[in-house]
């Protein structure tokens, strides 16, 4: 199954990205042979929907699960739109969380846990 | 010849006095036989009725176009989504989704889809009221609540200026889009500033955004105090005027909170601004 995480950094043992829409990069990995590959985020210095261009960037990229940190409304609505699983509160290591998705131990959230504007100004990660 | 003036009256910092300088300055002209137009532009927070106690004439609504794609048209092609710099339409492959909110009105989505599949539809962002105040004639935007459609409702507010009198704008604070689309076509602007290191530091901001704009201005020193000069200085350094000052007193406070304004209550006063108004209307641009 193809899921993508939210990532400082460019590698496996990078810290999952707190922030959806402003995250720097997404891992996209296919959980069965664990290749990936790294999307940069350009969304990241959006001066607004930073997070309804990112969910577009995965949608594009047919992922179907997404594992991150604070996740907002819109980006919400739009990945729940295209039909993408999402989970939110995911922090510690883009491989820890890729195994805590395999082992079953994360919970499918319907719901956006920040607003708006949250993962604006500050930097994260 | 009616007098045809405008006059915005904004500040770096919010809470300096723009709307008691606006609403006293606006009855003291008026009172000199004038015809005056207040126009509140701080409309996520418009304060000015309170101490103006205007009758509402009329109140209108307020609409600016959003895209409706209807779904049998779409053929999912994303130009609409690719063009939108605002995010506010996605194309999600081949089902489009639109965020009212983040629209800012431009048609481009409209004008790209090759299928005619987006129609413009009518989003509500608030209401503009129009009344009188005695004798003063009296405006304001009321934006709706979570509506960031600021600009949109200011410009409409404008809208309304009458052109055979004097307009005295109260502009939001800061030094946004919502405070340039206030004052952009005004006349003069008044900035209205405190003796705080915050007054000043946000007083800066305000002089190099009319610099910019090329609007002649003058400052007003509210809650002015004889101990402290910063505001002065900075003035006084820049070749800046400081046309009025209100000084810090406990009994024009009083008057302030309990929604009296401070040339009916302390009409020593009124020759200030009406001093003011004729120093400012000599600027005709």
């Amino acid at each position: 199954m193809k899921i993508a995480i939210s990532s400082s950094r460019q590698t496996l043992d990078s810290q999952v990205d707190q922030r959806f829409g402003r995250a720097e990069y997404f891992i996209v990995v296919e959980t069965e042979s664990m290749e990936f590959e790294v999307l940069n985020n350009d969304n990241n210095a959006s001066s607004g929907g930073a997070g309804i261009g990112t969910a577009k960037l995965l949608v594009d990229a047919d992922v179907k699960a997404v594992l991150t940190g604070n996740c907002g409304p819109n980006a919400q609505k739009t990945l729940s739109a295209a039909g993408i699983k999402l989970y939110t509160g995911v922090s510690g290591t883009v491989s820890d969380a890729i195994e805590s998705f395999k082992a079953g131990k994360l919970s499918e959230t319907f719901e956006p846990n920040v607003d708006s504007h949250f993962g604006m100004g500050s930097a994260n990660g | 010849m009616a007098e045809n003036f405008t006059i915005a009256i904004a500040s770096g910092k919010g809470g300096t006095g723009k709307t008691t300088i606006a609403t006293n300055l606006a009855c003291a002209i008026s009172q000199t036989g004038k015809v005056v137009q207040y126009l509140d532009c701080d409309v996520e927070e418009p304060n000015g009725h309170i101490f103006l106690k205007p009758q509402i004439e009329k109140t209108s609504s307020v609409t600016i176009g959003v895209p409706e794609v209807d779904e049998e048209l779409c053929n999912g092609c994303g130009k609409c989504g690719d063009l939108c710099q605002y995010n506010a339409i996605v194309c999600l492959k081949d089902k489009p989704l639109v965020f009212d909110q983040l629209c800012h009105s431009c048609g481009g989505c409209m004008l790209v889809c090759p299928t005619g599949a987006i129609k413009e539809k009518a989003k509500e962002i608030g209401f503009v009221d129009i009344g009188s105040a005695n004798g003063v004639k009296f405006g304001r935007g009321r934006l709706k609540i979570g509506d960031i459609h600021t600009p949109s409702l200011i410009k409409n507010v404008k809208g309304n200026s009458i052109k055979d009198g004097i307009v005295i704008i109260d502009a939001p604070p800061g030094t946004s889009c919502p405070v340039i689309e206030a004052i952009k076509e005004s006349d003069f602007v008044l900035l209205v500033t405190e003796p705080t290191p915050f007054g000043l530091n946000d007083l800066k901001l305000a002089v190099g955004m009319v610099i910019e704009l090329g609007i002649p201005f003058a400052v007003v020193i509210n809650r002015s105090d004889a101990s402290e000069k910063m505001v002065n200085d900075y003035c006084s350094e820049q070749n800046i005027q400081v046309i009025l000052e209100v000084p810090d007193e406990r009994r024009i406070a009083e008057a302030y909170s309990v929604g009296n304004m401070i040339i009916d209550t302390f009409p020593e006063y009124k020759k200030d601004f009406i001093e003011l108004y004729e120093r400012v209307s000599s600027y005709k641009r």
